[in-house]
């Protein structure tokens, strides 16, 4: 194995961390019969390995196209997107979908596993467009199997698993590549509230263990709040990031009440999630989260009703 | 590794879909069944007709006025016996000159009729062709020589006038003059839908006076050896021009005959198998028809494997072979159905039917190339899908 793997030491061990991904100034406009569509519109951020990233924003807000432009799925059509080193414009498609094999896991939803396909070949299914052979891949989807807790379901069909079984093996699908970002799309969005607390607490586990940066899109700010960090967008930018990293002030004045409440649970929790290789930076900005937080406008009017919806 | 997991994938999507992939391979198993059948057909036609021109005899040259040429018109003969006593003179031996003039004619035998070929023959015949009787004796140069009227049948004029009676020594009428038959000749079935046993042979000289006619159609000269047959067809020609100044005439081998017929099987052939073909390329329509439904369905599934990583290469390939893998399959199905038909063909009609082994490569030749071509589009499709796109279809 090449590549981002390789970097991964490299970056820990300097004091100046390379980033996993930044965002510079990164707009994406779509045409959309014959009419501009801005969904983002200027966007800064930086994930650094080892983040435990919440994007949060109501629906129609850019954060699933931001996510898709983190997760090298797209381009942005103005600014500077730079994964695992590498500037996604200038790559070809094909040099688009290795970087997504090296650096990015995907956690969607809706499970996105393949059908009629056992657990383990749906784990083992990155490292087939890796090129690894198969007895290898089968060993290495196996050993990711039982780090999710599903050791004993291997030959396991989608459809004899249950909801939360099928999101483990899509995690265990999105880590077996040892990528530097995990981005998870609601990943407790199809799940009851019991299952979906487990499979978030495996994913903060993992994020803890293995170093990973988790970036969790989510509309749920229970979910939302147990993240380090949290960014919240509206109309296609970013309205708070309580780590921004450019230090820009927020352009969003005070005079509007506060309805979301953070978690109370969410600064102990981030900072043990930023994990040992985010010492000062991750509770650092956990604190100034909190702080932050209340005087911030509601992001919009989709969530303040949700918060109920969700327990 | 990689292309080992793409057949892996695209056998498991055809297993997915069995009803489909059935009715797909379908089109592909007919369209290849009828090409293997039809050529089959065509190579054993072709095969049946070589033989029986090669079991006519060996070294054989046949003598005709005019030119032996598809299209050409046929041309009434200047030929009298005087210039088959000419021929026979080049040739030197008249064991090996035999004649022919020949016409329809009803035959009768008591009630029953039968309209049939007559000959008039030397006795030379049973030498120069190879024939031979199941019953009876042949002409003899007295019943030449003495235009005696009698007859030798061929089986199915002996069967259609004498169905339960021996036709030996028994009367019967040509063109309303009495004959009597002498022999039988033994069966030799038929050729290119011909009845080859619908003839009756007489001496030259009856047939001559049965139609107050001094012509004989055609001479035909068994040659000593192969490697002298052009040359002595030559002195023939030559000969019957300086007795004829007005004709021409042409002497062919039965290797000549046999590329003439060879040529007009072989377009026949192909022509049969184009039209099969017109039936392997409406399969292959269905086959990118169904490729489009699939890349359709899979949608979400090409999205996933796009975000874990495939190169839009990589899910072309896999799409591709997709493709071929339903049409080799319903190509290798075809062409055992085509085969298991040829035989039973063969076997249980009168049509003649070889698997040649170039068919079958042809075939399933064919039906992958089908599959490459009519998959391009669809596979193509597949690898371009964006996969933000891919990813949130329904």
């Amino acid at each position: 194995m090449t590549g981002p793997v390789g970097d991964r030491p490299e970056a820990g061990s300097t004091a100046e961390r390379v980033p996993a991904v930044e965002a510079v100034d990164v707009s994406r406009t779509y045409q959309l019969d014959g009419v501009s569509v801005e969904a983002l519109r200027g966007v800064s951020l930086i994930v650094h390995p080892g983040d435990y990233v919440a994007l949060v924003g109501p629906s129609g807000s850019g954060k699933s196209t931001l996510m898709h432009l983190l997760g090298g799925l797209d381009r942005p059509t103005g600014g500077r997107l730079v994964i695992g080193g590498r500037d996604v414009n200038a790559l070809s498609p094909p040099e688009m979908a290795t970087l997504r094999n090296e650096t990015i896991g995907f956690v969607f939803q809706a499970f996105h596993l393949l059908p009629r396909t056992s657990a383990v070949e749906n784990v083992a299914l990155p490292l087939v467009y890796r090129g690894v052979p198969a007895r290898q891949r089968r060993e290495r989807a196996a050993a990711m199997l039982g780090r999710v807790g599903l050791g004993h379901r291997l030959d396991h069909r989608p459809n004899q698993m249950s909801g939360g079984e099928q999101q483990r093996v899509a995690i265990a699908r999105a880590l077996v590549t040892e990528p530097t970002v995990l981005l998870a799309d609601e990943p407790t969005g199809n799940l009851d509230s019991v299952t979906g607390a487990a499979v978030l607490e495996l994913l903060e586990q993992l994020n803890a263990e293995s170093g990973v940066a988790l970036v969790l899109v989510t509309h749920d700010q229970e979910v939302a709040g147990r993240a380090a960090r949290r960014i919240t967008m509206r109309d296609g930018v970013v309205v708070t990031d309580s780590d921004d990293p450019h230090d820009r002030p927020l352009s969003v004045d005070h005079d509007r009440p506060e309805t979301l409440v953070p978690a109370p649970s969410a600064e102990p929790r981030s900072v043990s999630g930023s994990g040992p290789g985010h010492p000062s930076g991750g509770s650092g900005g956990a604190a100034g989260a909190t702080g932050r937080l209340p005087q911030e406008p509601a992001p919009g009017g989709a969530e303040v009703g949700r918060p109920g919806g969700v327990a | 590794m990689r292309v080992a997991e793409a057949w892996r994938v695209a056998l498991d999507a055809l297993r997915a879909n069995r009803l489909r992939s059935a009715l797909t391979m379908l089109g592909v198993i007919i369209g290849v069944a009828s090409v293997v059948l039809l050529v089959a057909i065509g190579t054993g036609t072709k095969q049946q007709v070589e033989q029986q021109v090669e079991g006519l005899g060996s070294n054989l040259l046949l003598v005709v006025p005019g030119k032996i040429e598809v299209g050409t018109a046929p041309v009434v003969s200047p030929l009298t016996l005087k210039d088959v006593d000419a021929v026979t003179r080049v040739v030197g031996d008249p064991e090996r000159v035999a004649v022919t003039v020949a016409s329809g004619a009803t035959a009768r035998a008591g009630a029953r009729s039968d309209f049939t070929t007559v000959q008039g023959v030397l006795e030379t015949t049973p030498t120069v062709f190879t024939r031979s009787l199941a019953r009876g004796r042949y002409l003899t140069g007295t019943d030449v020589d003495t235009s005696r009227r009698v007859a030798v049948l061929g089986d199915s004029v002996a069967r259609a006038l004498f169905p339960d009676r021996d036709p030996l020594g028994q009367q019967v009428t040509l063109a309303g003059v009495r004959f009597r038959v002498i022999g039988v000749f033994a069966p030799l079935g038929q050729s290119l839908g011909v009845d080859r046993d619908d003839e009756v042979h007489v001496p030259v000289t009856a047939a001559q006076r049965l139609w107050g006619t001094q012509r004989v159609d055609g001479i035909a000269v068994k040659a000593p050896d192969r490697e002298r047959i052009d040359e002595l067809g030559e002195r023939i020609v030559a000969e019957l021009n300086r007795r004829h100044p007005d004709t021409e005439f042409s002497a062919v081998t039965q290797q000549q005959i046999l590329g003439v017929l060879g040529d007009i099987l072989g377009v026949l052939t192909g022509v049969l198998a184009a039209i099969a073909g017109i039936s392997l390329l409406v399969g292959g329509v269905g086959v990118s028809n169904i490729m489009l439904v699939s890349v359709r369905e899979r949608t979400r599934e090409i999205g996933l494997r796009k975000a874990v990583g495939a190169r839009p290469r990589d899910i072309g390939v896999q799409f591709l072979l997709e493709a071929v893998l339903l049409t080799t399959i319903g190509g290798l199905t075809g062409m055992a159905l085509g085969v298991g038909t040829a035989l039973l063909v063969d076997a249980l009609s009168p049509i003649p039917a070889a698997i040649t082994w170039w068919s079958l490569a042809l075939a399933f030749g064919v039906s992958a190339a089908v599959g490459i071509v009519f998959g391009v589009v669809p596979a193509q499709r597949a690898g371009r899908l964006d996969p933000v796109v891919a990813l949130r279809a329904e």
